[in-house]
């Protein structure tokens, strides 16, 4: 496979705040890569920088041949992109979008009403074709937005957290079309800060923090970062102070990682049973009650605390 | 240019699917047009022309016939309510008049007037009944009070029509007559003499036709309707609105995320907000032919010669645009545009003349109209509804052309500051 996207130490600073720090990494033809990150980690900075929106204060991104500040145009030929904000009229139909996209795209005639057609029926939205977007619920809107970014069939398709803000049904029903565009033969960039959607989807991930890419690999690799560990999700009341315990539980001989988020308080160890005990115990010692307990295979929830010492959700 | 034209079509159809931008761009001008033509009694069986007591300065050097019957019909009684006339004697002094803004014109009947038009028993005696090329009356006019100078002018323009028709027919018959030799010489002189009278006579009384008016281009004689200044001055307010309406269009795209996704698709940014604008410019354009549309229709207004009003649309949807575009480039979010649209509405529409004729506003506020589209525009389609036809209209077209071009460079310059999406 051929890389169609390599991304050369590109930066982005606002002032004297550097939003993205000489990022670097390729993506190979047909492969559904993800950007796993913390909100406000850089990455829909990235993806507006490649999608050439921005322009990068230094670095450079090729993509199918073409730069990414040297020939922006021919960038955007080729690529799509799926917004994490809604961006559609909403006055108009989800037709009268998709067609008004579409021309953006320079598609017109009968090739651009073919083309509506499929995607329309693409996002299951053939029936309320006619109806204007803003009547649609959250989850119909996110899938124009997504029919939007296929219209012209693009050869690399950025989404950006397209399942954000919306429910569990069309979620499946938008995780299920990436899948699928991925069968039929596109690229795809999907960034989001859900480590599910990253390990169901992608064949690799790129883990971003701060503006940096702090780890890239296949979901194997990634994990073997952090040996064989396990780790421990202790759900606790809502009055107990999760922090204090997950302090106190980095004591604990075999705990690697404690971090508390909100109930929940992330234990990274080698092996789970040998300090469940201790943990349960320390607990108890602070009147704290433990609800329920999890053990998780290594995740890469598990890579990025390793990695950073907080959780994905921080 | 495709796209920047299908970018502009895709705004109208949005500026007209939204009902609270309906109601301001059709419905409120609509309403305030007939709610005023009911003040003004343009409804009931008296009619008013809602332009009164024009100031106007006659000076009669002519003192025969002709300069006269003039100055009469300026003092007739059917033009009482519209022109307030004075008499003058000195010609610098009533020019001097108008150059301190106490009259709307002048209108000054040179001497030698009346004998220039009629022949004379001299010319007779030559076999000569062509008399000399007339002598211009002239009609020195306010810039300031360009209504008001412009019905001056019609009256001037339809007297003297009156007068030119009556000239060349009893010319014409003569000299068939002499020519002919159904007639000698001195026949002609008493023809001629009997013919003159009939002019003079005929011209003050034909004049009244104009009263408030002339004619339009086709010829058809009209009376200057209320509506006629009304119609105009509340589109042109609410023209306003709409611009202001379509440049919030770009900083709400913005923030909606439409622009950011039109600038990554294959689209150069001078079409997408070439686009924009066209957009604009198109809104408000059928905005206005709209209003002009069911004003015709629901009132029978006559808004005047065709290429005229449509020339002038035209350039009155360019000016406008330009400050729509100036609000939007000045303003930082969408609804600062709103706010500063919305005032600007109010503001151009009382400064220029919507509510209230400019003449009767202070100088200072007549000198600011200016800058305002409604007033150049207002000064257009009152030229129309005069009479006028497009030969008319060089200077507010031009004026409306001009700050259009003016604003939007401005505009672009303010935007490219700005970095209005890219980052």
């Amino acid at each position: 496979m051929s890389a169609i996207l390599q991304v050369q130490n590109l930066v982005k600073n606002y002032g004297d705040f550097k939003a993205v720090k000489g990022v670097s990494f390729d993506i190979e033809e047909g492969e559904i890569f993800s950007l796993l990150g913390p909100n406000g980690a850089g990455k829909t900075t990235t993806i507006s920088m490649l999608s050439t929106l921005y322009t990068p204060t230094s670095g450079d991104a090729i993509i199918g041949g073409h730069s990414i500040t040297k020939d922006p145009m021919g960038v955007r030929g080729i690529i799509g992109i799926v917004p994490q904000d809604l961006a559609l009229y909403e006055d108009l139909t989800a037709r009268e979008n998709l067609i008004f996209w579409g021309q953006m795209y320079n598609l017109s005639g009968k090739s651009l009403t073919t083309r509506v057609d499929e995607v329309l029926e693409q996002i299951g939205l053939t029936d309320k074709a006619k109806d204007r977007v803003k009547t649609y619920s959250g989850g119909m809107k996110r899938r124009v937005n997504i029919g939007v970014g296929l219209l012209h069939k693009p050869r690399l398709l950025f989404m950006d957290e397209p399942t954000v803000g919306i429910d569990p049904q069309s979620r499946r029903a938008i995780l299920d079309t990436v899948k699928d565009l991925n069968k039929q033969g596109m690229t795809l960039l999907y960034t989001t800060h859900y480590m599910e959607e990253a390990e169901e989807l992608s064949n690799r991930v790129g883990i971003f923090d701060h503006g940096e890419m702090i780890a890239i690999g296949t979901q194997k690799e990634l994990t073997q970062q952090v040996g064989e560990a396990e780790t421990l999700i202790l759900h606790v009341g809502e009055n107990d102070d999760s922090e204090a315990l997950a302090k106190t539980l980095k004591d604990i001989q075999g705990v690697q990682q404690a971090t508390a988020v909100d109930h929940e308080v992330s234990v990274v160890c080698a092996e789970a049973e040998e300090v469940l005990a201790a943990v349960v115990t320390k607990a108890n010692d602070r009147g704290i009650k433990i609800r329920s307990i999890d053990i998780r295979e290594p995740n890469l929830e598990a890579v990025f605390l390793h990695l950073t010492g907080r959780a994905l959700r921080d | 240019m495709l796209k920047t034209f299908l970018i502009g079509i895709k705004d109208v159809r949005l500026a007209f699917r939204d009902r609270a931008a309906l109601i301001l761009m059709l419905a409120a001008p609509f309403v305030l047009t007939v709610g005023l033509g009911l003040v003004t009694g343009r409804f009931s069986s008296k009619t008013s022309s809602g332009i009164s007591d024009i100031p106007v300065i006659i000076v009669n050097l002519d003192n025969g016939q002709l300069g006269n019957a003039l100055a009469d019909v300026f003092n007739s009684a059917d033009l009482a309510d519209l022109l307030e006339p004075a008499i003058g004697s000195d010609p610098e002094a009533a020019r001097k008049s108008i150059d301190e803004d106490k009259a709307a014109a002048v209108v000054i009947i040179p001497e030698g007037f009346t004998k220039s038009i009629i022949p004379q028993q001299s010319d007779f005696a030559n076999g000569n009944v062509v008399a000399a090329d007339p002598v211009k009356i002239e009609v020195y006019a306010n810039p300031s009070r360009s209504t008001g100078a412009g019905i001056v002018k019609a009256i001037v323009d339809e007297f003297l029509s009156r007068v030119e028709e009556g000239r060349v027919s009893e010319t014409t018959s003569i000299e068939q007559l002499m020519f002919s030799g159904r007639i000698t010489p001195q026949q002609a002189l008493a023809i001629g003499s009997a013919m003159s009278e009939g002019i003079e006579t005929t011209a003050p009384a034909s004049t009244l036709a104009v009263k408030i008016n002339s004619s339009t281009a086709n010829g058809d004689a009209v009376k200057f309707d209320a509506l006629a200044y009304i119609a105009p001055a509340m589109a042109l307010m609410f023209l306003m609105y709409t611009v202001s309406y379509g440049g919030r269009s770009i900083l709400a795209e913005r923030a909606q995320g439409t622009l950011p996704r039109l600038l990554v698709s294959p689209t150069n940014s001078a079409q997408i907000l070439g686009g924009k604008v066209f957009g604009i410019f198109l809104t408000g354009a059928a905005q206005m032919l709209i209003l002009i549309g069911a004003s015709s229709l629901f009132f029978q207004l006559k808004w005047g010669d065709t290429l005229g009003v449509i020339v002038l649309v035209l350039a009155a949807v360019f000016g406008a645009t330009g400050w729509g575009m100036f609000i939007t480039a000045i303003a930082r979010t969408s609804a600062q545009v709103a706010n500063i649209g919305m005032s600007i509405t109010l503001i151009f529409g009382i400064m220029g003349g919507s509510f209230i004729n400019l003449e009767q506003l202070p100088f200072f506020v007549q000198t600011f109209s200016k800058i305002t589209p409604n007033a150049w525009a207002l000064d257009g389609f009152t030229t129309l509804g005069l009479g006028g036809t497009l030969t008319d209209l060089s200077a507010p077209v031009i004026a409306l052309l001009s700050m259009g071009s003016i604003l939007f460079l401005v505009s672009v310059v303010l935007f490219g500051k700005k970095n209005l999406v890219q980052k």
